[in-house]
């Protein structure tokens, strides 16, 4: 099973005919080389025992990786299924330079939380040994008395996944997994997992059931927890870029986990990860596992909205100069006080910022202050900034609102186009089909078989030139240099044009500014405003596009991001009066 | 479905009440339509990625196609396949047929395609459910056909004919007959080619019997094979074409003529002009009575009046000696010409000119007078324009000619009653007069005879400027 593949890291001796690292396990335990086919005298249990002396762990052992028969291949449960999911993104999130840590303790440390949680493992009567459905809140599940549960990822003295699920914890979970398996036997025809039928009927109030969106989730969970410099956004690219295996993830199930039937629903997705739904999904899973306060998120971390302001600023070729004014804004509106920025699921009313969303929000802001985004005085300026250029050339130029539109234009429309013809490309299905039951299967194999043929044929038709492979992952997807002459680089540009002195501060030239949003919808739709493009001048339009794209969000999020920042930033506007345009003279 | 019923739920504030009440200013009131639309805009139910990407997959196909990128169009192919294991079982079937013809299309352009990879493809499409098997193998011998492989194409259909699978429902049985019709007319083709053969032969040669034997034979073969097809509602015009060839080979006179009456004349079938076009040239080979061809000429005037065999309806119905078919001869003239591809034909306005002087004399200004009403609004500027006038002039004399004296027949008539009430009407005259001063080129020559007198008036009087000044009249 899953929890065999954990283990197999802890043997990381040579081979020694072959000298290569690559164990496998015969059906007695044994190791053997899956490049050379040598078998060694080396058995599991003999490892174990170095590290859990418990002769009951090696019987269990045995009995869970016995197979049913070769056809139907091992007995295996819905949560390993997840496991062996966010182990694999786990490791993709390594590859991509996250610490080491992240996988071994905080994920770890989550999932378990999770399982005991969720009544799965790690606690007196697991759903599996009762048969009938627990009631959820009969444990200590309310209460939040850290010392009788798990450890907290602080506590880095368990080791996950790499030595293994060996550990203590785990072996109750195989202990009550085993002793319902006879009562599984029946329903498990309709799925290939033991538990698929009874896990897509499981309904009890309050539970989190796990999904695949979900591990999305735990992994975010854990980058945020971990502070790493991966956003929510950033994320969900690389798991549409296929860094990190979320579609058909199941395919990497070892090759005698066998899914079928009710397996399909529960590990099939023909979707990629939608950020909305992934931020519920994360506030919801916190919650469920009754997550203490996270660490502080403070001004030399990443998800900071100044860092990330910069970030974005470069991103989208804007001038390094604009970064005082974003932060400028974030002090202002309070944006940048780890209280506000640092999530804790326990609070009264649990929510997290959406980092990215609100550091481009920012940006909006700051572009609407100095341009004001109508159409109209963007361009004058624009003009100013022109005739200044030409006649200055030796200066620092300044920056040119209408020459950034156009190569920013260009730039976006080269590469959303890329993108739509990519994800036109994009091949969903896995080479392992789902199917509902065995009678399918030898169809479903055919169909998968044709498919196959048929774009085995029709690559020959295709120039022979590879379609650019995977791109490597990167946080940045525009790039922006002084010595591409085609695109100019606008972070050195100033903005001497759109700010005057007046005694020792700088303002805006621009003395107006317009609210996105007049008034808050205070139902209960999940939304605080809306977004009707054609109500919005052109050059908001293209900005929102623009950023919503690079986020890929919708650009009513963005803009009920924006509308939020600025209800912070004219808190005095919004509660006094509500009338539009009230002109706003800001220093810096 | 669950969005929807909990914003009809959710209560509503004042803000929006205000809002929707401007909207529908019809005074009906629906509080919460206004955001239910919003939720639609806003996402509603989302659509699987799945779903999307493959769908865009399709229009990027459909648009490279239109633009003859083939390269382009095999890439996105690539993708679309997966269609054929969609989890939605309705799009699942529909998905063989689709591709199906995507790719042909595609194979059949592409530079790096031939005959092979066609037939590996059409091969696999067949066999992905059964429901395409008999239409691909047809179109699959079509491909064939067009590529002068008239073998293969026959095996191809040998095998769908007898491919037997499933039960036999009403659209596959057309199929089948199709199939069969299509094995027929690639059979009719060698008969074609044996009978040429044949009429090159003597009679007294050696081969000659064993070649005649032969076509026999396959006259036999293809009439089982045709027959069934064409007694099904449906254009079949090659087959009928053929079927009734050798019918008429072998003197059967009466089966032809059943086939080619039933073709024309069962109500069941779609209005086809080529099915009365091939009663009538039959009729006609067979002499048939005058009454007979002109009934089939109606109807096909009444479908296509500006088809050519109406200028031999015209013929015929100038022969007749009722009344009411004179008559008809004179619409059938001016309906042809009211068709901007006989605008140069120079025997309908021949037979025209002839006519409607004719009538004429024969006293039924009536008819034409008739006829013009509903033409003198428009034939001017069509037919007899400055413009046409000098180009006609240019290319085809005889054909200014013959228009010259029908416009001086007709709007002379016209413009001499307008001239004389009213004045104003230059314009009209000045086309009469260009046409005027053509007519009297032609009457230069010699074979043309009256014009009426109030024209010849009118002209006389009139005041020309440019290089149309009449010729004066001896």
């Amino acid at each position: 099973s899953v929890l065999e593949e954990f283990q197999m890291e802890e043997f990381k001796e040579r081979c020694t005919q072959c000298e290569a690292v690559s164990w496998g396990l015969t059906d007695e335990g044994k190791y053997y080389c899956t490049s050379c086919h040598n078998v060694t005298e080396r058995s599991k249990e003999v490892i174990n025992s170095d590290i859990i002396p418990n002769a009951q762990i090696k019987a269990l052992n045995r009995g869970l990786k016995r197979k049913n028969n070769s056809e139907k291949g091992w007995d295996w449960y819905v949560c390993e299924g997840f496991q062996h999911i966010l182990y694999q993104q786990a490791e993709a999130l390594k590859n991509l330079g996250v610490g080491p840590e992240l996988k071994n303790d905080v994920l770890h440390n989550f999932w378990k939380r999770y399982l005991q949680k969720s009544k799965q493992a790690y606690c007196k009567n697991p759903v599996y040994t009762t048969g009938r459905k627990p009631t959820v809140l009969e444990d200590n599940l309310s209460h939040s008395d850290w010392a009788s549960e798990p450890e907290l990822p602080s506590d880095v003295n368990s080791p996950f996944l790499e030595s293994g699920m060996e550990s203590q914890s785990d072996v109750h979970t195989r202990k009550s997994l085993r002793i319902s398996k006879a009562l599984q036997s029946e329903t498990s025809v309709c799925s290939g997992s033991l538990d698929g039928v009874e896990y897509s009927q499981r309904k009890e109030k309050g539970l989190v059931k796990m999904t695949v969106p979900q591990t999305l989730a735990f992994c975010y969970l854990s980058l945020l927890w971990q502070r790493e410099a991966i956003t929510l956004s950033d994320l969900l690219r690389f798991v549409e870029e296929d860094h990190i295996p979320y579609i058909n993830a199941f395919q990497h199930f070892p090759e005698q986990m066998k899914l079928y039937g009710r397996d399909r629903g529960i590990f099939g997705t023909e979707s990629w990860p939608n950020y909305d739904d992934i931020y519920k999904k994360t506030i919801e899973v916190a919650t469920f596992l009754d997550l203490p306060r996270f660490p502080d998120i403070t001004e030399d971390c990443y998800l900071h909205p100044n860092i990330l302001c910069m970030k974005y600023l470069m991103e989208v070729n804007l001038p390094d100069e604009m970064h005082s004014l974003t932060c400028h804004v974030v002090k202002m509106t309070g944006m940048g006080e780890a209280d506000f920025l640092t999530f804790d699921p326990i609070a009264k009313v649990a929510k997290t910022v959406k980092y990215d969303v609100q550091a481009v929000a920012v940006i909006v802001v700051v572009l609407k202050l100095l341009f004001l985004l109508d159409d109209n005085l963007e361009w004058s300026l624009s003009n100013l900034a022109e005739k200044h250029n030409e006649k200055n050339k030796k200066d620092k130029p300044w920056f040119n609102f209408r020459k950034w539109y156009q190569i920013m234009k260009k730039a976006f429309d080269e590469k959303k186009q890329n993108w739509e013809e990519a994800r036109a490309k994009y091949l969903w299905k896995s080479e392992k089909p789902l199917y509902y039951s065995y009678v399918d299967k030898p169809v479903a194999y055919k169909k998968r078989e044709m498919v196959v043929n048929l774009q085995k044929q029709f690559s020959t038709l295709v120039d022979s030139t590879p379609t650019a492979g995977k791109k490597s992952p990167s946080s940045f997807q525009f790039n922006w240099t002084e010595e591409d002459t085609e695109r100019t680089c606008f972070h050195g540009h100033s903005l001497q044009g759109v700010l005057k002195e007046k005694g020792q501060s700088l303002l805006t030239k621009n003395s107006l500014y317009w609210l996105s949003t007049q008034k808050f919808c205070r139902c209960y739709c999940t939304h605080v405003t809306t977004y009707e493009e054609s109500n919005y001048s052109l050059s908001y339009q293209f900005i929102l596009n623009l950023f919503s794209f690079l986020l890929r969000i919708k650009a009513s999020l963005l803009h009920e991001e924006v509308s939020l920042v600025e209800k912070e930033l004219f808190k005095k506007k919004y509660s006094v009066t509500k009338k539009k345009s009230k002109s706003k003279k800001r220093r810096r | 479905m669950s969005d929807f019923s909990e914003e009809l739920k959710g209560p509503v504030t004042d803000d929006e009440q205000v809002e929707t009440s401007v909207l529908s200013g019809a005074g009906m009131h629906f509080p919460w339509l206004q955001t239910y639309i919003e939720t639609v805009a806003i996402g509603g139910k989302r659509k699987k990625d799945f779903a999307q990407t493959t769908s865009a997959c399709l229009s990027f196909i459909q648009e490279a196609l239109l633009k003859h990128q083939w390269q382009q169009a095999a890439e996105y192919m690539h993708s679309y396949f997966q269609t054929l294991e969609d989890s939605d079982s309705y799009k699942r079937q529909a998905a063989p047929e689709i591709i199906w013809k995507l790719g042909s299309e595609i194979l059949f352009y592409h530079p790096k395609s031939n005959v092979e990879t066609f037939n590996t493809f059409a091969d696999r499409m067949k066999n992905i459910g059964i429901m395409n098997y008999l239409k691909i193998s047809l179109q699959h011998a079509l491909y064939l056909l067009h590529h002068g492989m008239l073998e293969d194409a026959k095996r191809k259909l040998s095998e769908a004919e007898t491919w037997r699978h499933g039960e036999k429902t009403s659209s596959r049985e057309i199929l089948i007959n199709l199939i069969q019709a299509y094995k027929g007319l690639l059979q009719y083709y060698t008969w074609s080619k044996k009978k040429r053969e044949l009429s090159k032969l003597d009679k007294d040669d050696y081969a000659y019997s064993a070649v005649a034997q032969d076509v026999f034979n396959h006259s036999w073969k293809t009439s089982v094979n045709i027959s069934a097809l064409i007694k099904i509602p449906g254009v079949w015009d090659p087959f009928v074409k053929s079927y009734v060839e050798m019918l008429e080979f072998y003197g059967d006179r009466d089966g032809a003529q059943e086939v080619l009456t039933n073709y024309a004349y069962d109500e069941k079938f779609p209005s086809n002009p080529n099915a009365h076009i091939y009663l009538y040239n039959f009729l006609k080979r067979q002499k048939a009575p005058r009454s007979k061809l002109i009934s089939v000429l109606k109807i096909l005037y009444q479908i296509v009046p500006s088809h050519k065999l109406m200028l031999e309806f015209h013929t015929l119905l100038r022969k007749s000696e009722k009344e009411e078919h004179h008559k008809l001869g004179l619409e059938v003239l001016f309906g042809v010409l009211d068709f901007a591809g006989c605008t140069k034909n120079i025997t309908a306005w021949k037979y025209l000119a002839k006519y409607v002087k004719k009538t004429l004399m024969g006293n039924h200004l009536v008819w034409v007078q008739e006829e013009w009403k509903s033409r003198k609004n428009w034939w001017p500027s069509f037919h007899f324009s400055y413009f046409w006038a000098k180009s006609d002039w240019k290319e085809d004399t005889a054909l200014a000619c013959e228009k010259a004296f029908v416009a001086g027949l007709l709007l002379g008539k016209e413009s001499s009653w307008r001239s004389k009430n009213r004045p104003q009407t230059i314009m009209a005259d000045s086309f009469f007069l260009a046409w005027m001063a053509i007519c009297m080129y032609s009457l230069g020559t010699g074979d043309r005879l009256e014009i009426p007198l109030a024209c010849l008036e009118m002209l006389r009087t009139s005041k020309l400027d440019g290089g149309w000044a009449p010729v004066p009249l001896e």
